[in-house]
């Protein structure tokens, strides 16, 4: 008889640092990123220039770009990209389908019918304005849905009443919200760029006021991450294991709430992003998600900040909005994901 | 009594499945229960397991109710584990046993030296030391089952209850999962309790016999007090001959068919 050999501790000591390396990894991409959203725009500026207008801004025109447009379109790109990549890494998980975005929970319809009414029936002009409604009206609608996928369930809503809910939640405000934009020629100019998504022309302002959400979020998707990989295995397995399923499920809608609600409020219908980037972190991390959470919101950052910047410079002079890169980048990669030859299984 | 279901009440909704059922479970034995398909026993297993709360009645835990214990104290005594389970794509045997763990872990403390040897344990009891690295999706059905077993092993509780673990495995691999839970029981003094479909792997790998039918049980006792042909023909509508199993003396259903 052999003596039993821990088999693992090597194992995971190489699963360990690997996992260490991705990380640092994607922090470059991330800081690479950062670097062209700020140094390459519309108006061409040279390296020295936009160091000069980073380190010591003397209020000429090149510093002016940098200080009041480039640097809070980056932080914005970096919180909404961060927060779309963990919501739909949050989303796919609880729900165990791959197909799932943060959108199904009804914020971007929500969002848009807030925005729409506050324009129509309070007047409400400006950017700041409609963003505090945007945020208003996404998370009232999750709470909403999520009520709805309670009503008839046993112990808190399931992964299909609440999609359920979420798909007839979107798809009556998305009828309400129509209706009001036809009537009004100002609505439907604001929810026609809101709808294609965009990280331009928003003020550090905007940066500020959706920083609390965003972070009360991430932290409760980490503290959710050990919970989400027990519920992995299936209700009965989680339940077997100690786990409050319903108390899970409602931390999870909570954070998906709240960052999918803020991103969305901000920059407009970007969910794509969300569907998209945990299949880039999973073949990374593997089905742990408290490496699959921070894989996917590195990753949901670069994504955001690249297509940015791209966007920035096809279609030079003017601008191609973020939403409309990524969806025309993103839809040939997804395109390669479902012909891919086993199906996800999560 | 380690574990005991008093006048327990069970259903779905409005549909009731067992209604006013008394069992216990003694320390250290290997108890399986058998009955028809939609008898209740695996009902009955999951609401022993806490998994389904019982519109009426109690389980009681040693003694304490179960449903008024918190969920994560129960799962360091108590381990389930349901009927064919499944796992997210690229799951390898060494992750899943450590998910086991997750009752012995705090969200800031997240592995230990007690984790760490827990799951080796685990896997040179069910044989899977060198396939600890392997995805699960690449093992046999009968790897695949033990490496069930295994996070439920990792759990440490000496309670554990399956349901059918022998589900979709060919006779070889069914043998080879009940000669595991017997050493459970054997070498490691674990408290079993399981759903079989199988009479005669049921007759041999048990200490005690409880037969379901219709929410209620029937018989309860050793194979040889239990497995009898009036009981057959009560509980399965069946006509059989039973014999004495030439390998281990237990009762062995031989059924008669109308062709015969």
């Amino acid at each position: 008889m052999t003596v039993a050999r821990p088999p693992s501790a090597g194992g995971v000591r190489t699963v360990r640092r690997r996992r260490l390396l991705v990380l640092t990894a994607l922090f470059a991409t991330l800081a690479a990123a950062v670097a062209l959203s700020i140094a390459v725009g519309a108006k061409p500026i040279s390296p020295a220039d936009v160091w000069h207008g980073l380190t010591d801004p003397s209020g000429t025109e090149n510093d002016i770009v940098i200080q009041s447009l480039r640097l809070p379109r980056t932080a914005i790109g970096i919180m909404a990209g961060i927060a779309l990549g963990v919501a739909g890494a949050l989303m796919q998980g609880h729900t165990r389908n791959p197909l799932a975005d943060p959108g199904l929970l009804g914020v971007t319809q929500g969002a848009a019918f807030a925005m729409v009414l506050s324009i129509l029936v309070l007047g409400v002009t400006g950017l700041y304005g409609y963003i505090w409604f945007g945020l208003a009206g996404a998370l009232i609608a999750s709470v909403g849905v999520f009520a709805l996928g309670m009503v008839g369930g046993r112990g808190g809503p399931t992964p299909v009443t609440l999609a359920l809910a979420g798909t007839a939640v979107s798809a009556f405000l998305y009828a309400l919200t129509s209706t009001m934009v036809l009537m009004d020629e100002q609505a439907m100019d604001v929810f026609r760029f809101w709808q294609s998504g965009s990280i331009a022309a928003r003020g550090s302002e905007i940066a500020w006021q959706v920083l609390p959400f965003i972070a009360a979020g991430l932290v409760l998707a980490l503290v959710n991450a050990p919970a989400l990989n027990a519920l992995s295995l299936g209700e009965d397995v989680a339940r077997a294991l100690g786990q409050n399923v319903t108390l899970t499920r409602t931390v999870g809608v909570a954070a998906i709430t709240l960052l999918s609600g803020a991103s969305v409020a901000a920059c407009g219908a970007l969910s794509f992003l969300g569907l998209m980037v945990p299949h880039l972190a999973r073949p990374l991390s593997g089905p742990d998600h408290r490496w699959l959470l921070p894989y996917s919101g590195l990753l949901g950052a670069c994504a955001l900040l690249l297509a940015d910047v791209v966007g920035r410079v096809v279609a030079r002079p003017g601008e191609l909005e973020v939403g409309v890169v990524l969806a025309m980048l993103g839809a040939p990669f997804f395109i390669a994901l479902v012909r891919r030859r086993k199906p996800i299984r999560l | 009594m380690r574990l005991q279901a008093v006048d327990v009440k069970l259903g779905y909704g409005d549909r009731i499945i067992v209604d006013g059922l008394d069992l216990g479970i003694e320390a250290g034995t290997v108890t399986t229960i058998i009955g028809p398909n939609g008898c209740g026993k695996s009902t009955l297993l999951r609401a022993l397991g806490r998994l389904l709360k019982p519109s009426g009645g109690e389980v009681l835990l040693d003694g304490k109710r179960i449903d008024r214990m918190p969920t994560k104290e129960v799962a360091k005594v108590l381990g389930v584990l349901p009927q064919a389970p499944t796992a997210p794509e690229g799951l390898t045997v060494a992750d899943l046993v450590a998910r086991g763990r997750h009752p012995h872990q705090t969200w800031y403390r997240q592995w230990s030296s007690d984790d760490e040897s827990a799951v080796s344990e685990a896997l040179s009891m069910t044989g899977l030391l060198d396939l600890g690295e392997r995805p699960l999706d690449e093992l046999s059905g009968g790897q695949r089952q033990r490496a069930w077993i295994s996070m439920a092993l990792a759990q440490g509780t000496d309670l554990l209850l399956l349901d059918e673990p022998t589900t979709f495995l060919d006779l070889a691999h069914q043998v080879e999962v009940l000669e595991l839970v017997r050493r459970l029981h054997g070498e490691l003094g674990r408290t079993v309790v399981m759903v079989l479909h199988d009479l005669n792997l049921a007759a041999r790998y048990a200490d005690r016999l409880v037969a379901m039918r219709g929410g209620e049980v029937i018989a309860a006792g050793t194979p040889a007090e239990v497995l009898t042909e009036s009981l057959l023909s009560e509980v399965f509508d069946l006509d059989a001959k039973v014999i004495e199993d030439p390998v281990a003396g237990t009762p062995l259903v031989v059924p008669i068919g109308v062709r015969h």
